[in-house]
């Protein structure tokens, strides 16, 4: 690699995003002993900034697209798609953050700062084109988001949630590195198009060295992604984790892992992917399965979110099974109405949820239609598109899902998927039934008026359900265009 | 001096792997289980600097300091969030530490 | 040069050899030649030492983990600048830029354990943000 005198400026422009979250999050960190406030919302309102920043670089950056410094960055479709949808995560998440954080007299300026970091992973993580760089930003990512999910930490339940997502993740990584090691061991690098071209080319080396890496990085990122069988640590640590936090934890991080789960699967190993796909069939039948008929039983709203949520990434494992563009487009339509409609549910229960977060289950959601109407219709769409009901984002995204799996002839997989959509009506409806079929509990009845905030975080990802299910076609070809990832 | 066979050092990389995983699945500590995570990790910085040898590349050399510096804040942010999960609950077994049960 | 790998670790499997045979050899003889006295002043840990008290595995205070872990935090960031430092006259400016950045974020890392009071030993009233 030739070494030059001063860092090339337009690579600076592609890597401006994670810069400036990086930047902002230091300035908090720094600012805080400085101004000795223990709570308040100009800590807030500057990461709200940072990530206003972020995005309009994310988008900036693609006007130049291309790769940066010497290959270890790809700032392509794919990457802004990402890049995007995870800062507008970011900013989805602080809107409710700020009523729960003063809620429970905690120190704003840390949550800020650690989620500025955790947001500056995934972008690394999504726009990353070497392996090394990807495992930097998924433990970024992961590092802060261990914190994040511990953040009150006299609550008993925050710290068991911290504390198995830590061990959890950190044995996730920990097999994730174990594949890179051996995909730099027989093909001597670790960048992806050229672990691509090395798999191809003349002196492919050893399918079955390769197939262990693949196998040891699909453990390490089923576990990020929740999928079954590695989903047991996604109840305990969503039940537990600070409301705003689970909404976070549940989108951001989840869809950068998918982003790389995409990206190395349909660049790197897109060679041996006759090898790979009967793993991934597996494991999103298995995904969808554990998730929908365990979420039958849970009384718990989070656990309830939770065990759907394992359930969602098995529709994402069957778009990544269809190994097609159409496959990897569908799935980056589906994690982006994923995200809206999944930050908008956990916003309601972080409302509902009270001080102490004592209100977390399905029934004290009675009544919540007569008291809260707002509240509860914005909910209904959440819920609505979910399950996947024409009109909103869920039902494209299960349509494109599916759609792409028939074409790449997985019939069973496909009739599967449908049985288990239906399956998961149930539950879903049994929360809508609750709000508006009957007699208001007391979560219900003394729930506090919707702040500024909450109502923003709550109007705006309903919009992007909304938009998404009615204007598919907006996101779709976006994502149509930057989803051939082999170049 | 290449008289040990670069196969010893792998296979030495992956039998430490499997005690990490082993620790990790089987042990009880949570201290124990997260010095068994480390384990695995080091395990993987050996591969790493076995097949930087091996490939005569200083690349591998370079992966493993990133991986030690992870490895670094991960101990940070662990050893301080089990000191709360103990603060609070005085008990370090992990069959002990499941409050959230449906 | 010896080839093999038989020939290169002759030496230590002499010298593994030799330690075992030294170890056990020295266990027999003063088993065999010692004169064993029993009673309760020899059976104590300091025979002529001081009487010790107390249980020692005491808990130590949690302000050393946090020294411990800041220390290994800042000592582990220190691995970076010895690759850098054998190849800075290549990497000229660029090189120089760069741990410049390097080092301001680990600054500002400091500056925030600084001001927060994580490097005070008693915790002083600036620890919890209300001076």
């Amino acid at each position: 690699m030739p070494v030059s005198n001063f860092v090339n400026p337009a690579d600076l422009v592609r890597f401006l995003p994670e810069i400036i979250l990086t930047v902002m999050g230091t300035l908090l960190m720094v600012l805080d002993p400085v101004l000795h406030k223990r709570s308040s919302y100009a800590f807030g309102h500057l990461s709200l900034l940072g990530l206003a920043a972020a995005l309009v670089a994310s988008v900036y950056a693609f006007r130049d697209p291309g790769p940066a410094f010497g290959g270890m960055l790809m700032v392509d479709g794919f990457a802004t798609f990402f890049r995007v949808l995870v800062i507008g995560v970011g900013i989805l998440t602080i809107l409710p953050s700020y009523r729960f954080l003063a809620r429970h007299d905690a120190e704003t300026s840390e949550y800020h700062a650690l989620l500025l970091y955790s947001i500056a992973g995934q972008c690394l993580m999504v726009s990353a084109n070497e392996l090394i760089m990807i495992f930097l930003g998924l433990e970024i990512s992961s590092i802060a988001s261990y914190i994040l999910a511990g953040y009150l930490r006299d609550d008993k339940r925050a710290n068991e949630s911290a504390l198995k997502y830590f061990l959890l993740g950190s044995f996730a990584t920990g097999f994730f590195l174990y594949g890179v090691a051996f995909i730099y061991g027989s093909t001597g690098t670790v960048n992806l198009t050229s672990v691509h071209a090395a798999l191809t080319g003349p002196n492919a080396p050893s399918p079955v060295f390769v197939g262990v890496a693949a196998a040891l990085m699909f453990v390490g990122l089923a576990f990020k992604v929740s999928a079954a069988p590695f989903q047991v640590w996604a109840p305990d640590v969503y039940q537990g984790a600070p409301t705003p936090v689970t909404a976070f934890l549940s989108a951001g991080p989840k869809a950068a892992a998918f982003a790389i789960f995409l990206r190395i699967f349909m660049t790197s190993f897109q060679p041996i992917a006759n090898g790979w796909e009967p793993l991934v069939w597996g494991s999103a039948l298995l995904s969808m399965t554990i998730g929908n008929f365990a979420a039958l039983l849970q009384s718990n709203v989070k656990r309830l979110l939770a065990y759907s949520s394992i359930a969602h990434a098995g529709y994402v494992l069957v778009a990544l099974t269809a190994r097609s563009d159409v496959g990897t487009a569908a799935a980056m339509f589906y994690l982006a109405a994923y995200a809206f409609m999944n930050v908008g549910a956990f916003a309601v229960v972080s409302h509902l949820s009270g001080r102490g977060e004592r209100y977390q289950n399905v029934d004290d959601f009675a009544g919540l239609g007569q008291k809260q109407p707002l509240t509860a219709a914005m909910l209904t769409i959440f819920l609505l598109s979910l399950i996947g009901v024409p009109l909103t984002g869920g039902f494209f995204g299960k349509f494109y899902i599916f759609k792409a799996a028939l074409e790449s002839h997985l019939v069973w997989l496909t009739v599967l998927g449908l049985l288990n959509s239906a399956v998961a009506a149930y539950y879903y409806l049994r929360l809508l039934v609750m709000m508006y079929m009957h007699e208001p509990s007391e979560a219900a009845t003394n729930a506090e008026p919707l702040s500024f905030g909450l109502s923003a975080a709550l109007i705006l990802p309903a919009l992007g359900t909304l938009v998404l299910g009615i204007f598919p076609s907006w996101v779709l070809e976006f994502a149509g265009r930057s989803s051939n990832l082999v170049k | 001096m290449s008289a040990v066979p670069i196969s010893w050092y792998l296979t030495l990389s992956a039998v430490i792997f499997a005690l990490g995983v082993a620790g990790f699945l089987f042990r009880h500590n949570i201290i124990t289980v997260f010095m068994s995570i480390e384990l695995m990790l080091n395990a993987v910085n050996l591969s790493f600097v076995t097949f930087s040898y091996q490939l005569k590349q200083v690349n591998g050399h370079l992966f493993t300091f990133f991986v030690m510096v992870v490895a670094a804040a991960e101990a940070a942010v662990g050893l301080a969030i089990i000191l709360t999960v103990f603060k609070n609950r005085s008990t370090l077994n992990i069959d002990d530490i499941d409050s959230m049960k449906n | 040069m010896p080839s093999s790998i038989t020939e290169v670790y002759f030496p230590v499997l002499v010298q593994g050899v030799i330690a075992i045979v030294l170890a056990a050899a020295l266990i027999v003889l003063s088993y065999v030649l010692g004169k064993r006295v029993k009673n309760k002043i020899k059976d104590t840990p300091y025979e002529s030492g001081i009487t010790p008290t107390g249980d020692a595995r005491s808990r130590f205070s949690v302000k050393f983990y946090l020294v411990a872990m800041l220390f290994i935090l800042f000592d582990i960031e220190a691995i970076f600048l010895y690759p850098w430092a054998v190849v800075y006259r290549e990497l000229k400016m660029f090189g120089f830029i760069e741990m410049l950045v390097f080092v301001v974020l680990i600054l500002s890392g400091f500056f925030y354990i600084w001001r927060k009071g994580a490097l005070d030993w008693s915790y002083s009233d600036r620890a919890r943000g209300k001076r």
